[in-house]
């Protein structure tokens, strides 16, 4: 029997009245690293959103199971603490909150969190209020530092690397990679460029069109078929 | 402090370590409690700090009392006569201090009404950290304190003042305090106030009449239901090569705060700035921050900037997804917002303020 860490069951959820997602299907497995393709706006970061549970996303048919335990009405922080990482495409800034006290919410482990932090060259934001003057790149390693602090079962990248520079791209490459290695969690990755397909080793790809899955296929295939020929014809496989 | 528990329960004790009050002395080069009207310590551990109780002040030192009310007739102000009690604290020249000298004033009889003149002179050259805890017994009931402050600092003179008020819901407080700054002098005023208070409005100001002299009022406020600060910083510029920066942070869980500020130069070349930040977690509370600019000279940089926030629900979800619940998030954010790196905290105080911070905004949430 795999051992599914993730199952979205028939998920339909609606956002401004609108549905976004439709009829979604998908289990995830522990050690199995799972590539979201798809074009903008077609549902990705509403659906791993959905699973965090940020608010707007109204779930109206359907159920997310994490470890075989329902989710969906959980409050976020609770999700967080059974195990659910996010790193947000987008992070708020939060006004008084620096990223060093955010480190030290998620682990006592001081050591990890200096060596962690200079490997990823955080020594200029580490003080700093979350996401006040961080760069594109810095607001992503900020992201990473925070997940693998979080130590999560379930990881959920939205694009890891927009925005990054390829130097720094192969940084937070290796590294994920290695706790990927190591943790061996199940992990759902969003990417536009496919960059991060370089650093780790992707099991299955999905390609999302229109709040629906389409296509399961082998990841790095269907992302030279994307370059190549764009979504299109991803529409004919379901 | 010995004798003390003959005055005080423990309960009280409590309360006066809660407003900043170091009952070992241990971390204090002198120390001045009243209670109610009667004096209960007045001592000093330094020959160079005098600290004695205002009426006894007068007499011992005649040429204090040219000082007193002389800061009210600079700014051709009246002020209350009828006072009894307050501290006279006096650095001599070029002394300096390290460790802070408290004051605490006290409320304990129900609808007493305090009234206290407090004098502080800080003599050339001289620098002085102090620490004034103002807070109320549990016994105490619609009490009400008045406390008028004068402060002096003279040539190249250092004042580092800290006030702590920590009152009850049912507590009205009006202090009054000038500061006068000569050639050179630093005062430095940094007001924290987090407990109910049913009315605290104050207008602290100091005066630059020397040139080079430089202020820095900063203030913490916390307004719970029901509770109203009516808080205020003015400077008034009357030398050149002058500067100033007031900046407060309020937040209000359904109380009312009014944000004074008001920069004044009546000198050129003087540099000034007002911030004021609030923060409104209720529909009930109100924050109104309203920051004055005044000058008829062109030579003059001042400005202000003035915003009120709420918590967005992005910055909560966000700390919610790395485990933080609703609660503990909105603790994080408001203590985060209360940051007492904006204030001027000697190294000794600033561990005491920041734990009696984190206390305070923990229970509150």
């Amino acid at each position: 029997m795999p051992e599914y860490v993730l199952q979205v069951k028939n998920l339909t959820v609606q956002a401004n009245q609108k549905v976004i997602l439709k009829d979604i299907n998908l289990d995830i497995e522990k050690n199995s690293t799972v590539i979201l393709f798809g074009p903008n706006g077609s549902g990705k970061s509403a659906l791993i959103k959905t699973i965090v549970g940020i608010s707007g996303y109204k779930i109206v048919k359907g159920d997310i199971f994490f470890e075989g335990k329902s989710i969906k009405d959980l409050p976020i922080h609770e999700r967080a603490r059974l195990g659910i990482g996010i790193m947000f495409q987008h992070s708020p800034k939060v006004r008084g909150v620096r990223l060093e006290q955010i480190a030290h919410f998620l682990t006592s482990q001081e050591e990890k969190i200096k060596s962690l932090a200079s490997q990823l060259h955080l020594d200029k934001i580490f003080h700093r209020e979350l996401n006040f003057d961080f760069s594109g790149g810095e607001m992503k390693r900020s992201e990473l530092f925070q997940i693998i602090l979080q130590q999560p079962k379930l990881l959920l990248l939205d694009e890891p690397e927009s925005g990054v520079d390829l130097e720094n791209i192969s940084l937070m490459g290796s590294i994920l990679d290695s706790f990927l290695k190591e943790q061996k969690p199940a992990s759902l990755i969003i990417t536009h460029t496919g960059y991060i397909l370089d650093y780790i080793q992707a099991t299955t790809g999905w390609v999302m069109i229109d709040g629906a899955i389409h296509c399961i296929g082998h990841p790095r295939e269907i992302f030279e078929t994307i370059r190549k020929f764009g979504y299109e014809r991803y529409r004919k496989c379901l | 402090m010995r004798n003390l528990d003959k005055k005080l329960d423990e309960k009280e004790i409590q309360s006066l370590a809660n407003a900043g009050l170091d009952i070992s002395e241990k971390e204090r080069i002198a120390s001045f409690l009243q209670s109610d009207d009667e004096i209960l310590i007045s001592k000093t551990l330094n020959p160079g700090v005098e600290i004695l109780p205002i009426e006894e002040a007068l007499e011992k030192y005649p040429w204090s009392s040219k000082f007193y009310g002389k800061s009210f007739q600079i700014l051709e102000k009246d002020f209350p006569k009828d006072t009894k009690g307050g501290y006279f604290i006096w650095v001599k020249k070029g002394v300096h201090t390290y460790f802070p000298i408290q004051a605490c004033l006290f409320l304990k009889k129900r609808k007493f009404f305090q009234k206290v003149h407090n004098l502080i002179i800080a003599e050339e050259g001289a620098k002085v950290y102090i620490i004034t805890g103002c807070t109320v017994s549990y016994t105490s009931q619609e009490s009400h304190h008045l406390g008028i402050s004068e402060f002096f600092a003279k040539k190249g003179a250092y004042i580092n003042f800290t006030m702590i008020h920590s009152w009850k819901e049912d507590t009205m407080v009006e202090p009054e305090s000038i500061a006068i700054l000569e050639e050179g002098a630093t005062f430095l005023s940094n007001y924290i106030c987090l407990h109910p208070v049913r009315k605290v409005s104050m207008y602290p100001t100091a005066v630059l009449l020397g040139s080079n002299s430089k202020a820095r009022f900063t203030s913490l406020l916390l307004a719970s239901r029901d509770s109203f600060q009516d808080i205020g910083s003015r400077v008034i510029f009357r030398a050149p090569q002058t500067s100033a920066e007031v900046i407060s942070r309020g937040v209000s869980t359904g109380g009312k705060i009014i944000a004074r500020g008001h920069l004044k130069a009546e000198s050129p070349q003087v540099k000034a700035h007002l911030e004021c930040r609030g923060l409104l977690l209720s529909s009930q509370g109100v924050i109104h921050a309203i920051p004055e600019l005044e000058t008829n000279y062109q030579d003059v940089d001042i400005s202000h900037e003035a915003a009120i926030g709420k918590i967005s629900k992005d910055e909560i979800e966000y700390l919610a997804s790395r485990g933080l619940s609703r609660e503990e998030a909105t603790g994080v954010i408001i203590r985060g917002f209360m940051d007492t790196e904006i204030l001027s905290l000697p190294q000794v105080l600033k561990k005491e303020i920041d734990n009696l911070t984190d206390q305070t905004v923990k229970k509150g949430f």
